[in-house]
């Protein structure tokens, strides 16, 4: 185990895989010379040359579409977005292409590629660059989608996405870059998809959540346990598709209270589907309806406290755990 | 894979002493009434969906793909049934697939516009105008990064020139090129309409080539009727893009005697006089002429019949081909981490 920070963890899996397997390669703008946005890709250039470091234009439809067609001839391309809101340039390589040549080839070449990139609020970047796609990404069968908490689980969970055969979506908390973890220093140290972790152990309510928002609820999970002795389970559910909802049914069964937890607007979002899924499993168990903290529904202000009214914080998850729990505020 | 190329076209300009050719006129003809098969089953509702054919164009598919060699890869729109059957595809599978049959080449799952056999060199038929030319240039980067000599060929209609994916493309194909890391021809099937909107109403500038050539790639243009003279184009391109690793866009002017699908009956975008007009040069007759010294009516009823053959025991066999199983429906969507059914029930 090292110390590592979620940026150098993702640097780390890139160039662990690049060094093992000549397939892998990188595309994206501004990653080599300039060394990346968020300097995820720095020294990567130097050490791998132009052929696997590729600088592109500004042209996120040029960049996920040759991707794909690198993939279907064998290669392992990874596309880093520089942010994941520009990706939605290349909706349609990603969606209607990536996502469908196995089905529609009927599984005659594979798609293994990863596109990733920051998303989520930063700090006043206002409305078109602080965008989650979580849901968005997620709707489409043909793609897998990941959403990791920790610097273990970015490195773990990306070197699964290099290494597969399908298209991944793997998105990263900007605001997570430089928060450090424990990362297993084994090479060969891999997450597989569609493994929820029980993050912290508890029996009175269910939190579950994922990114970002993961580390907002434990953090209302710890301050609970040591000024009310309310145990919370908090669950990461690390990849929104495949979608690995037992761990969380299995929870609810203990707890029969539920507080799903995304940055993300609310309507037709992540946590519509996680409590439905939830209802539908466990309606017999919870004991109270499924609750979900969200984003305002509004596009992101730039003003800062605009910014912060809209979206969530501690004070919301715990009044959400309030509410699923009965307790007046 | 593609069939190994056997002669080259200065090798085989005399008609007469030509195997080549007359392969290839029984290659067109093949083309041709596969195609009016297709339309008559789709008319009988057998065949379904959306159903483009290609007629008129077919020295365009034959004269390009015969001058490939084997491991060359081709991708296109999905007007595509003709580059299956020039590359070698099995018609029977062809139209299996289009009968939406579990023997069809995607086993039933494409359909018309997204015919893919790998094996044969076909990297798909794609239903959205202009995007299948980013994943070209990629596959064509992809073949180059392996080391290989194999290049890309990639078909798009002038309709495509306007979307934003077919800039992309052409401007990473050129700068991948200034490298020698893309290897692509790159075919514009000018048929004078996208769908039924006229190059000169959807084309600010209706020198198409020119476009190609904002973008640092070479380009040619060729009468797409005449065979002859794409296949000469054609060996001369491909032997560059293969030694140089450069793209170059070849820009065949051409014309489809049919509606633009199965359902464009009235097609009130173009006169009758233009139809006929075009008719007249028809790529068929046009190569048959310029072999008749070496091909005689004879031999040519003969192909035909032949050809005719084909394309009735391939409907024959997609009718009595079986649908796909249902599970099927669960198959290759991803190779791992399967969707499971939302209506359990009715899969078990």
């Amino acid at each position: 185990m090292s110390e590592k920070s979620y940026r150098d963890a993702i640097r780390d899996a890139m160039m662990e895989e690049m060094d093992r397997d000549p397939k892998v390669l990188i595309m994206g703008e501004d990653i080599g010379v300039y060394e990346g946005t968020f300097r995820i890709t720095a020294g990567m250039l130097k050490k791998y040359g132009p052929k696997r470091v590729i600088d592109t234009p500004i042209a996120e439809a040029g960049m996920a579409g040759t991707a794909v067609g690198m993939a279907m001839l064998g290669l392992r391309p990874i596309v880093e977005m520089m942010t994941m809101n520009f990706a939605i340039v290349a909706a349609d390589q990603i969606l209607n292409h990536a996502a469908k040549v196995r089905y529609f080839s009927g599984g005659q070449v594979d798609v293994p590629m990863v596109i990733r990139g920051p998303q989520g609020v930063g700090v006043q970047l206002s409305a078109q660059h602080s965008q989650s796609f979580e849901s968005f990404y997620a709707h489409f069968p043909g793609i897998h989608v990941v959403a990791p908490a920790t610097p273990a689980d970015a490195k773990g969970m990306l070197k699964t996405a290099i290494r597969g055969k399908d298209p991944v979506i793997f998105l990263e908390s900007a605001a997570l870059y430089g928060m450090k973890g424990e990362v297993p220093d084994d090479p060969d140290f891999t997450v597989p998809f569609g493994k929820s972790r029980i993050a912290r152990e508890g029996k009175d309510v269910t939190i579950v959540s994922y990114s970002r928002m993961l580390q907002l609820s434990l953090a209302v999970a710890d301050k609970l346990s040591k000024d009310e002795g309310v145990e919370c389970e908090v669950i990461d559910l690390r990849t929104l598709r495949p979608l690995d909802m037992d761990p969380v049914y299995a929870s609810v069964e203990k707890t029969h209270r539920a507080v799903v937890v995304q940055e993300q607007w609310k309507p037709f979002g992540a946590a519509a589907e996680i409590a439905a899924s939830i209802t539908e499993a466990c309606f017999d168990d919870l004991d109270a309806p499924v609750y979900r903290v969200t984003g305002e529904d509004v596009p992101m202000p730039y003003a800062r406290n605009l910014e912060l009214l809209a979206v969530p914080h501690e004070e919301h998850i715990l009044r959400g755990i309030r509410k699923v729990m009965y307790v007046a505020e | 894979m593609a069939k190994a190329k056997r002669e080259t076209s200065s090798a085989v300009a005399d008609p007469a002493g030509a195997p080549e050719w007359t392969e290839l006129l029984r290659q067109m003809i093949l083309i041709r009434r596969f195609e009016e098969a297709t339309e008559r089953e789709f008319r009988k509702g057998k065949i379904g969906g959306y159903l483009h054919v290609y007629i008129g164009q077919e020295a365009a598919a034959s004269g390009i793909i015969s001058a490939l060699d084997e491991g060359d890869i081709v991708f296109c729109g999905y007007r595509d049934h003709a580059q299956a059957l020039a590359l070698g595809s099995d018609p029977n599978k062809v139209m299996a697939e289009l009968f939406g049959k579990g023997t069809g080449v995607s086993k039933g799952k494409g359909g018309s516009m997204h015919l893919f056999d790998v094996e044969h060199g076909l990297y798909g038929g794609y239903g959205i105008v202009g995007g299948h030319l980013t994943l070209a240039a990629g596959a064509a980067y992809a073949l180059r990064y392996q080391d290989t000599e194999r290049i890309a060929v990639c078909y798009f209609g002038d309709g495509a020139m306007n979307i934003g994916s077919f800039h992309e493309a052409m401007n990473m194909a050129g700068l991948w090129g200034h490298q020698g890391m893309c290897p692509i021809i790159f075919i514009i099937e000018n048929n004078g309409y996208a769908m039924g909107t006229s190059v000169e109403r959807h084309s600010a500038l209706t020198d198409l080539s020119a476009r190609v050539r904002a973008y640092a790639i070479p380009t040619e243009r060729v009468d797409g009727q005449d065979i002859f003279a794409v296949r000469e184009v054609a060996d001369r391109v491909v032997q560059q893009v293969r030694e140089t690793g450069k793209p170059f866009c070849i820009e065949v002017n051409t014309y489809r005697f049919s509606g633009h699908g199965a359902a464009d009956l009235l097609q009130p975008y173009r006169p009758k006089e233009e139809v006929e007009k075009h008719r007249q040069r028809d790529p068929i007759n046009i190569l048959r002429e310029r072999l008749s010294e070496a091909v005689s009516d004879d031999d040519v009823k003969a192909m035909d019949e032949w050809a005719i053959d084909v394309a009735a025991k391939a409907v024959r066999f997609a009718e009595e081909s079986p649908q796909p199983e249902p599970h099927e429906l669960f198959e290759d969507v991803v190779a791992e981490h399967q969707p499971r059914p939302v209506r359990e029930s009715e899969h078990e």
